[in-house]
């Protein structure tokens, strides 16, 4: 019988803990992934005790807490702080979300922090989204119109503006890509919910003259039909958006046309 | 120093920043055939344009008459006569162009029945001259900025511009007064990378996070203008921090100024709509200085509400539910995130919140960087735009829609003004090392800090003194004891403290590198306002309620080199571009 074991390196080990030292009676553990490239180390998953009284409601607060009143080093990527910008992405207990506007108070227990999965991590909770803003590039994502009119608007309708909710308020958080099993085995060759939302997003701009030529691009067993529907994308967006409906959309359009 | 393994390039253009500005200037680069570099911190749909809501302005017509004029003297009025009338009329005849360009490159904007884009009322834009209000601000529902900033990503990628992205750039290289690149840190693996360029463009945004709280991002720590200042060159008007009327209560996240364009209105502890006493034409729509004050006045008099009688009520649930459906979905998101609050039931808990930061990079309409020596001279090699620059569009308050339409507008104007500039593949000439080993050294300095004041508690001190004494409202005292504190937290980045001495992904390094800029903008802000004695847009002070335009219609231009200070003025431009329009001249400001 093979053995498969994973490599040595990608042994996630026991970390540090953090005792708290507010003296704080309303403490929480928060266990968080941690490794840094430089070290040459194994990852590990380190334990901070939290005073929660004084921590506003969101994960973010609870990581910004621990980055500036206890452990400096730990890495994670942040701006906007109000889920527009899609930096915060990660796993919080078991679920890929945005930190800034997950509540920590949903989550019961010990609050488990990840990178988003089966990304390459390049430190901490800091994933390597390099293969994914490649294939966003790859779906060409700006309007193809050759009128040579530049004074005037392209005129759109209401109705067919309307079209486009749904599709284009996308913020590139990856958190749809990397709940989808058929992403993690595929992501080198399947575009993923987040990038099949995108291209469906100027496939049905009526303003675009080149819907045909951008069903044909994405019109492939590996970019399209490894979607089998399994839908984890539309329950993973922060934004409430539906990938997985936008995927059934194109296809439909491929069978029709 | 040999530590460091430092990775050369050459470009005729480098861009740092990738928002609104930074990508429509490296367009129109890429476009113009020069070999053109985009720098971010942050990949580039993160930047914080993405969170701009409510719309940009343009005299389009689409929803009743508009021209171009009565945008101008909008934003001269809102400036409070600060703002320099040639690159304002620059800006307002633009606009339109720059607006239909952002549509034909795809943004998806909302329409009317007839299919053009939608434009909806907005604070301070009038029709023929302040008389009555007009449909000027282009809205892509409530999410424009987030609408046009990915967009133009879109399009940097079609003209194949270079990006380096999560790179830090750590300072300009300067040599006789002449920029001639940039030095930056790849986050990713940790190397060091020289840029030789011949222009060099700053897009790098405002710094409102020298406050405690704040709209802005984590990530808007006006790099650009710190590297400025430590190029020995000055900024312009940092005392006027615009405080927008409408951030969550405890939260500080933004709440659209399209909500009062929009019908909604704000409301006392009495159930009053106040706006009306202070305002009585503009009412809510009101600049955001005027609105920002009546608002600080209601709760100051005790007419605030909740618990602490701290702040104010905006309501919107008297609104057809259509119209929250279609243009205000993000701010009904937002509302029901960080208030707990459902739009169409309850009012939403705001408060004045930082916001902009009128001040910054002084340049001209070409977005050429100028300093004062005698007289206004140009910096040759240094451009600047976006929230970054001071141009000086907005003067002492900028209107809302407006900023978006100064990225673009300016960011094509940095494009068209480069390509006149530079031949593209002219050769660069050597500069000597020291100005790389200055930046280094610094850089190494702060990676292996061993003190003992953590990089959060300084940054903390520095964000509570701001919001404490430059705030919405300013006196002689609260300024002179926020110039002397700020100064102590810079004595305390003597004895910072590093933990994390690695080069890959240091965010310990990046934010106190961050912090080491913000602190000397917060001192030039602080400075610059205790220098000020008259009230001018967003600057207002108690000791002096009146606008002097004697001695105050001026920039205020502040050099900075640790916590020295040198303030100077330079006269605000008296006249216009062109004789399509004519100068307008000071008035009394009333809504």
């Amino acid at each position: 019988m093979v053995q498969i074991n994973l490599p040595e390196n990608s042994k996630v080990q026991k970390g540090h803990y953090y005792k708290d030292k507010t003296g704080s009676k309303n403490i929480r553990k928060i266990n968080v992934y941690r490794w840094d490239p430089s070290s040459g180390e194994n990852p590990r998953v380190d334990t901070y005790e939290v005073d929660m009284d004084n921590c506003p409601s969101k994960v973010l607060d609870v990581l910004n807490k621990i980055k500036n009143e206890i452990d400096p080093t730990l890495s994670y990527r942040k701006s906007c702080a109000h889920g527009v910008c899609g930096s915060c992405a990660m796993n919080m207990d078991g679920k890929n979300g945005l930190a800034c506007t997950t509540s920590h108070a949903d989550i019961d227990g010990d609050i488990n922090i990840y990178p988003l999965p089966h990304l390459k991590v390049k430190k901490d909770l800091i994933g390597d989204l390099d293969g994914l803003y490649k294939q966003y590039e790859s779906i060409e994502p700006w309007l193809k119109n050759n009128s040579k009119n530049n004074n005037d608007e392209i005129y759109q309708s209401k109705k067919d503006r309307e079209k486009l909710d749904g599709a284009y308020e996308c913020i590139m958080c990856a958190c749809c890509s990397t709940s989808c099993p058929s992403y993690w085995w595929n992501g080198d060759k399947y575009l993923g919910p987040a990038v099949l939302l995108q291209a469906y997003r100027w496939i049905i701009d009526s303003r675009d003259e080149d819907r045909k030529e951008r069903l044909q691009k994405v019109a492939d067993e590996l970019k399209l039909y490894r979607c089998h529907t399994i839908l984890n994308c539309t329950n993973a967006c922060p934004k409430g958006l539906n990938p997985a409906k936008a995927i059934a959309e194109i296809k439909k359009m491929l069978a029709t046309t | 120093m040999s530590e460091y393994n430092i990775i050369d390039h050459e470009y005729d253009v480098v861009v740092l920043g990738a928002g609104g500005s930074g990508l429509r200037s490296a367009v129109g680069l890429s476009e113009a055939g020069l070999k053109t570099a985009c720098i971010s911190k942050v990949f580039p749909t993160r930047s914080h344009t993405s969170a701009a809501q409510g719309g940009i302005s343009a005299a389009l017509g689409n929803m009743g008459e508009d021209d171009w004029r009565w945008h101008m003297y909008d934003t001269v009025k809102g400036a409070d006569w600060l703002g320099d009338q040639d690159s304002i009329e620059y800006l307002c005849k633009e606009a339109p162009k720059a607006v239909i360009e952002l549509e034909k490159y795809g943004v998806p904007f909302s329409r009317t029945e007839d299919g053009k884009i939608y434009q909806r009322p907005f604070g301070g834009m009038t029709k023929n001259y302040g008389n009555g209000i007009v449909q000027r601000t282009c809205a892509a529902a409530d999410r424009t900025g987030h609408a046009i900033l990915h967009t133009l990503y879109g399009q940097a990628l079609k003209h194949k511009t270079e990006f380096f992205i999560e790179y830090f750039a750590l300072d300009l290289l300067m040599k006789n007064g002449e920029c001639k690149g940039v030095i930056a840190w790849n986050l990713n693996d940790g190397t060091i990378h020289r840029f030789r360029s011949h222009i060099t463009i700053i897009a790098t945004g405002g710094y409102g996070k020298v406050y405690y709280s704040a709209t802005s991002a984590h990530t808007c720590t006006g790099d650009g203008n710190a590297m400025v200042l430590r190029a020995g060159l000055p900024l312009q008007d940092m005392e006027f921090v615009q405080f927008h009327p409408t951030g969550i209560y405890g939260h500080g996240t933004l709440i659209s100024e399209g909500v009062r364009g929009e019908g909604g209105y704000l409301v006392n502890s009495k159930g009053e709509r106040f706006m009306e006493r202070y305002a009585p034409n503009a009412k809510d729509l009101a600049s955001r200085d005027v609105v920002s004050r009546s608002m600080s006045i209601e709760i100051n008099e005790g007419r605030g509400v909740g618990k602490e009688k701290d702040h104010v009520h905006l309501h919107l649930s008297h609104l057809d539910k259509n119209v929250i459906e279609d243009r205000l979905p993000g701010i009904t998101e937002a509302a029901r995130l960080f208030a707990n609050v459902d739009v169409t039931k309850e009012p939403i808990p705001v408060v004045p919140t930082v916001h902009y930061n009128m001040g910054g990079i002084p340049t001209n309409y070409k977005t050429e960087v100028i300093t004062v020596n005698g007289s206004e001279k140009v910096v040759p090699g240094l451009m600047a735009i976006g929230e970054a620059a001071c141009v000086s569009v907005h003067g002492a308050n900028r209107l809302g829609s407006n900023s978006l339409i100064d990225l673009v507008v300016f960011g094509r104007a940095a494009a068209k003004r480069a390509a006149e500039i530079v031949k593209p593949g002219t050769p660069h000439e050597s500069i000597s090392e020291s100005e790389t080993e200055k930046c280094i050294d610094r850089f190494d300095k702060l990676r292996n800090a061993k003190g003992e004041n953590l990089t959060a508690g300084l940054r903390l001190e520095m964000q509570k003194t701001m919001q404490s004494k430059c705030a919405v409202f300013r006196t002689e005292k609260n300024l002179k004891e926020g110039v002397d504190e700020i100064r102590k937290t810079y004595d305390g980045m003597k004895s910072i403290s590093v933990k994390d001495r690695s080069l890959i992904f240091n965010t310990d390094l990046v934010e106190t590198l961050e912090f080491d800029n913000l602190i000397r903008q917060a001192i030039t802000t602080v400075d610059s306002a205790y220098h000020r004695k008259e009230s001018r847009g967003a600057h207002a002070r108690e000791d002096f309620p009146k606008r002097d335009d004697e001695k105050f219609m001026k920039h205020t231009l502040a050099w900075c080199d640790g916590k020295e200070t040198k303030i100077e003025y330079r006269d605000v431009h008296k006249s216009t571009l062109t004789n399509e329009v004519q100068y307008f001249p000071p008035q009394e400001r009333v809504y």
